[in-house]
């Protein structure tokens, strides 16, 4: 079998007597979406947190790409190809679109304390981010101000701006959140695109786009994994009905 | 053509801007006006201090309240060496440089770990700490300052002598950091520094962490407002501790937002607005701050881009 790109080995956070998350273990491999979803409060960004390194955990292990990255920074994590979405957008407004990825591009290529050649005009660091707006079909908007684009384009820029680190795995916080059912339908054909070269790990509320991205999906409840397993034995699955899509069925 | 006419306009005012200083000096001459001479190389030696300021708070969103320190630093450097009567220029400035080098390095790596309003009161306290330390050097004039009685020295020329020629080496000092910082700006360094600004986590999720970059930033906006003391002391043959209160640093902020946040031109504008402010409202009466500050308020309020911003309103 290969070797996952990322492992989460029983992973815990305590704040104060708040057991937020408790024991959490599963595995990303490479090709593959593997999505977690649970009801609000269960813990999703908490463990999204511990996973990019902002939240340092009370115990357990965050192996990404064969490496224990657990004393590893935000950035350190990012330029080890850990890319990232946000649950609300976080894009640079006052950039126009390429500028934001070719910030990206730039940070990937690790020379950031360069002084005097003009980054605008840089062709090497364009090229890339041209690209990587061309794998998400935003390349018609490269000149926009980033701040000027509609919701459901800005998601797609994070993702843009995420792929130009040439990531190993993109870390997805709930990418549909806020964006309207064409904007979403968008985002699902870009995100299968992108599947097939980057694993993905994949919080998300919106079950339609769950159930059209997923290989595997992990339902967190209370902290808890509760279940894991193919799209078909999550559905099946009584006590996910129960804690999580029974509600939602009956509404 | 957009393009063109784009450049055109983001050029025009800075390319004003230089030209009509630069002809000063022949105004003066044809004038014989010996004050304008000294009045417009006080408010250049501050647009130096305030440019530097700019490119760390317009830039980089790191309102330092604690600027003038470093000119304060700057001019003792000077003053000091003068003291032990080392006139050289080629000594004293880069001793001035480096001083504001290492104190920006040293106060910046403990202040740019905080931020918003802690940043400003911690660069406030090192402000007022060099500020008391100055009022303390009893050898040098303590609270009373340091007379000079000369000027640095410039291999042997008269070029800080001479009113006119004093003028020119500060314009010429102030237009170098312009360009400086300007490049810088527009760099990858600069880039990294324009987005800390928006967006914190997003620079952090593409793994960049914008510690090192902000602390390069602070000391090389430190070290230009240093050149500004050094100048500073040379023009008024005199330093005293009030070059570094705070009242000073507030002051280099309200040039720096009169003019227009992050241009850098605008900070030399700002410079020039205040001081023809001051210089003109004080004839009228010593309570000039009272009309000032309403005034400072209405830019606030009403002119968001401050003066810059009024100019390209108008042309766009």
């Amino acid at each position: 079998m290969t070797r996952p790109v990322l492992e989460l080995k029983e992973l815990n956070k305590s704040f104060g007597a708040l057991h937020v998350t408790k024991n959490v273990s599963l595995a990303v491999n490479p090709g593959e979406c593997h999505a977690v979803i649970g009801p609000n409060g269960a813990g999703k960004t908490t463990l999204i947190g511990q996973i990019c390194g902002a939240l340092p955990s009370s115990s357990g292990d965050v192996v990404f790409d064969g490496e224990n990255v657990n004393g590893l920074s935000v950035a350190n994590r990012a330029l080890r190809g850990l890319g990232r979405s946000f649950q609300i957008t976080a894009i640079l407004p006052a950039f126009s679109v390429l500028e934001n990825v070719a910030l990206g591009v730039q940070a990937k290529a690790g020379h950031s304390y360069r002084f005097f050649k003009p980054a605008a005009r840089d062709r090497d660091l364009n090229a890339k981010a041209e690209h990587c707006l061309d794998l998400v079909g935003l390349s018609g908007r490269a000149g926009v101000r980033a701040g000027d684009l509609s919701h459901g384009e800005k998601r797609v820029l994070e993702l843009a701006i995420a792929l130009a680190g040439e990531p190993k795995l993109l870390l997805l916080d709930e990418p549909m959140a806020g964006a309207g059912p064409d904007e979403t339908a968008r985002l699902v054909e870009v995100l299968s695109d992108l599947k097939r070269q980057t694993p993905m790990l994949l919080v998300e509320h919106d079950m339609d786009a769950v159930f059209k991205l997923a290989d595997r999906i992990s339902v967190l409840v209370y902290g808890e994994i509760i279940a894991s397993g193919s799209v078909e034995e999550i559905r099946g699955n009584p006590a996910v009905r129960e804690a999580y899509l029974g509600t939602e069925e009956g509404v | 053509m957009n393009g063109i006419r784009e450049i055109m306009r983001s050029r025009a005012v800075p390319v004003i801007l230089f030209t009509v200083l630069a002809l000063v000096p022949v105004y003066a001459a044809v004038f014989d006006d010996r004050f304008l001479m000294l009045f417009a190389t006080r408010i250049l030696i501050l647009a130096i201090a305030a440019l530097s300021l700019d490119f760390i708070l317009g830039l980089g969103a790191m309102v330092s309240f604690g600027h003038a320190a470093f000119i304060g630093l700057g001019a003792y450097a000077v003053g000091i060496l003068a003291y032990h009567d080392i006139w050289a220029a080629w000594i004293s400035f880069p001793a001035a440089i480096l001083v504001c080098a290492l104190f920006a390095a040293i106060t910046g790596a403990i202040s740019l770990k905080t931020r918003g309003v802690y940043f400003i009161m911690i660069t406030l306290a090192f402000g007022q700490m060099a500020y008391y330390t100055a009022t303390s050097l009893s050898a040098y004039g303590g609270d009373d300052g340091l007379t000079m009685w000369g000027r640095s020295e410039f291999l042997g020329t008269g070029l800080f002598e001479n009113d006119t020629a004093f003028y020119c080496l500060v314009l010429a000092i102030l237009l170098a950091a312009y360009v400086f910082l300007k490049v810088l700006a527009a760099s990858r360094f600069g880039r990294v520094l324009k987005g800390a600004k928006q967006s914190e986590a997003r620079l952090q999720a593409i793994g960049i962490d914008p510690f090192g970059y902000r602390l390069a930033a602070y000391v090389i906006a430190g070290s230009i407002a240093g050149i500004a003391g050094a100048l500073l002391a040379n023009q008024a043959e005199f330093v005293s501790p009030a070059y570094m209160s705070w009242h000073r640093s507030g002051e280099l902020i309200v040039m720096v937002v009169l003019g227009g946040l992050g241009y850098l031109h605008g900070a030399i504008l700002g410079a020039i607005a205040y001081l023809v402010f001051e210089e003109v409202l004080s004839h009228y009466t010593q309570h000039w701050r009272l009309i000032f500050g309403p005034l400072l308020i209405l830019v606030v309020l009403y002119a968001r881009g401050g003066i810059l911003g009024a100019i390209k309103g108008k042309s766009s």
